[in-house]
């Protein structure tokens, strides 16, 4: 075997060794984070936290039923807002639009999800929380539902791209207007792509705490309605990691835990839906 | 010969097995009629002053190499060229007497239904598949009836009869092909354009997608665009042979292919080129 082939092996086994290292290091990084929040929040985590509201300072106990509540609210607020803008527009984008609009659309899209939260959440405060003089989940929702239109609005489009022409051409043989194809049949078969882009997007924003600083601002009680300050999950977490209370770390891990958890919730209660369709099949 | 009473309708269409005599094809009435079409897209033009008739309850099949424009034609037929922003069509089409292109073109393909090269059935139900145009459409009577007979027609009834609400991707690629056929005949379609059906199908399913034609014929109006000879041939009543954009000749299917009149028909049906 001569010297050539013999470095040509050694290249190879290298770089494979190399990618498999970091595809390894990646996964770790997942594994730990997951493995010190299971550790750490599991053993927080009680029923109070659940169930009852922040103790005043320098008690012990109670817990975050208020912000696991306004969490919620927040984030049901933001995809009423978010998910139709976008979700509309992808199918505009992708069905309706010459190249030109939709490439100027798209870039601020893109833009807009490059947009710092922080940024957005100055945004809504000078929008919606100044002209009404004071903070609300209405705000917060607002912040956080305009995060989720450029990833609604690009995976959308993305995903009406990826529908086989044949198939439009086969409703549209039949007689079916655009609108009837689009509705009938392009839709029904990106809606897999599409439900899964809204979860990433609603879990994405599900853990943002900048733009939610100072529009829903935080509350230690409950919230009524949708025009009172709230409390969420992300600013607790924020709020009670940096206090100087052990008790206050503890509640902030098992926040952690409870986040993770809502999302996990989501996602599975989506897959379970999605597994009853009919989906079209790669080739 | 027959003798025709009146002229323009044939006397015995409905009995005609395939064979047509050529002094027949004078008689017969024209569901549709192409005149001085030309088409281009962009500034390429693909057909040149094509003129054909299409013979109302027979097989018209349009053959030719590669490029040639059979598909191009076939798609004009329905107006789904639209699809392509560039393209651009000259000329008269005609159904039952009236330009196609003035026409509102939902209601145009609900009369000319069409079938694809590659099985495109729905991500759907196989019983959802079927009813999908007469829903979309807004059919009235009873849906179930309705898509039965159309799968009866379209000869897989018996096949699926038993899992109408599996997946439509359930089935082999022929009873998918078949599928799209009885999809389309469940709107009941004066024409139906077929392009290359069975050219993504196995010997045996070809087989049954070629029997299936020669019985449809009762019923509706046949157009196929195929790359075999054989199976025009086999199926098609008349035959138009087109090469780079030019009708070559257009004649009954025996004649054609027997005795055709032009030097170009007789090097491409003898495998020459193409």
């Amino acid at each position: 075997m001569n010297a050539r082939i013999k470095w040509r092996r050694f290249v190879s086994n290298f770089m494979l060794t190399l990618t498999g290292l970091c595809a390894l290091v990646s996964v770790s990084v997942l594994f730990l984070i997951l493995g010190y929040l299971l550790y750490n929040g599991g053993t927080s985590i009680n029923w109070a936290f659940f169930t009852q509201l922040p103790k005043p300072v320098g008690e012990i106990g109670g817990g975050m039923a208020n912000a696991i509540v306004g969490s919620a609210k927040l984030l049901l607020a933001a995809s009423l807002l978010g998910v139709p803008i976008g979700f509309l527009g992808g199918i505009y984008l992708a069905e309706f639009s010459g190249s030109a609009v939709a490439s100027v659309v798209r870039y601020a899209a893109d833009l807009l999800n490059g947009v710092p939260s922080i940024v957005i959440g100055i945004f809504a405060y000078s929008l919606v929380v100044l002209p009404f003089k004071h903070f609300s989940t209405l705000a917060g929702a607002f912040a956080l539902g305009l995060m989720m239109i450029p990833i609604t609005l690009r995976s959308t489009e993305e995903f009406l791209n990826g529908v086989p022409r044949y198939l439009r051409e086969g409703a549209m043989a039949l007689g079916a207007s655009k609108w009837k194809t689009i509705a009938s049949v392009v839709v029904p078969a990106a809606y897999r792509g599409i439900l899964t882009a809204i979860l990433l997007a609603l879990a994405r924003v599900a853990g943002e705490t900048a733009p939610l600083l100072f529009t829903a601002f935080g509350n230690r009680y409950w919230s009524e309605g949708w025009g009172q300050p709230t409390a969420s999950l992300p600013v607790m977490i924020f709020t009670y990691a940096v206090s100087p209370y052990d008790d206050w770390h503890r509640q902030a891990w098992a926040a952690g835990l409870v986040l993770l958890g809502l999302i996990l919730i989501i996602n599975i209660l989506a897959r379970t839906i999605l597994s009853r369709g009919i989906t079209v099949p790669r080739s | 010969m027959q003798a025709s009473s009146k002229p323009g309708l044939s006397v015995n269409i409905v009995t005609n097995t395939g064979s047509v005599t050529p002094g027949e094809t004078a008689t017969l009435p024209m569901r549709m009629t192409i005149s001085n079409v030309n088409f281009y897209y962009g500034t390429k033009q693909i057909l040149f002053d094509i003129n054909m008739g299409i013979a109302d309850k027979r097989v018209t099949a349009l053959i030719g190499p590669s490029g040639c424009g059979k598909s191009t034609l076939l798609r004009a037929m329905n107006r789904m060229h639209e699809t392509v922003h560039t393209s651009r069509l000259e000329g008269e089409i005609e159904l039952d007497g009236q330009n196609i292109l003035a026409q509102d073109v939902t209601s145009l393909r609900r009369r000319v239904g069409m079938v694809f090269q590659r099985p495109n059935p729905f991500p759907k139900s196989i019983f959802d598949n079927v009813a999908y145009g007469l829903r979309i459409n807004g059919i009235k009577g009873s849906t179930s009836e309705m898509v039965e007979k159309s799968l009866r027609r379209a000869a897989l009834w018996d096949e699926v009869k038993d899992h109408l609400h599996k997946s439509a991707y359930d089935l082999s690629g022929g009873q998918q092909q078949r599928l799209c056929i009885a999809r389309a005949l469940a709107v009941e379609p004066e024409v139906l354009l077929l392009d290359e059906p069975c050219s993504a199908l196995d010997p045996i399913s070809t087989a049954k997608i070629e029997e299936l034609l020669v019985e449809l014929k009762s019923l509706t109006t046949i157009t196929i665009v195929t790359h075999n000879m054989q199976q025009a041939a086999r199926v098609s009543d008349f035959t138009a042979f087109l090469l780079t954009g030019q009708m070559i000749e257009f004649s009954p299917t025996p004649q054609l292919f027997t005795t055709p009149s032009d030097p170009r028909t007789e090097a491409y049906i003898t495998g020459r080129f193409g």
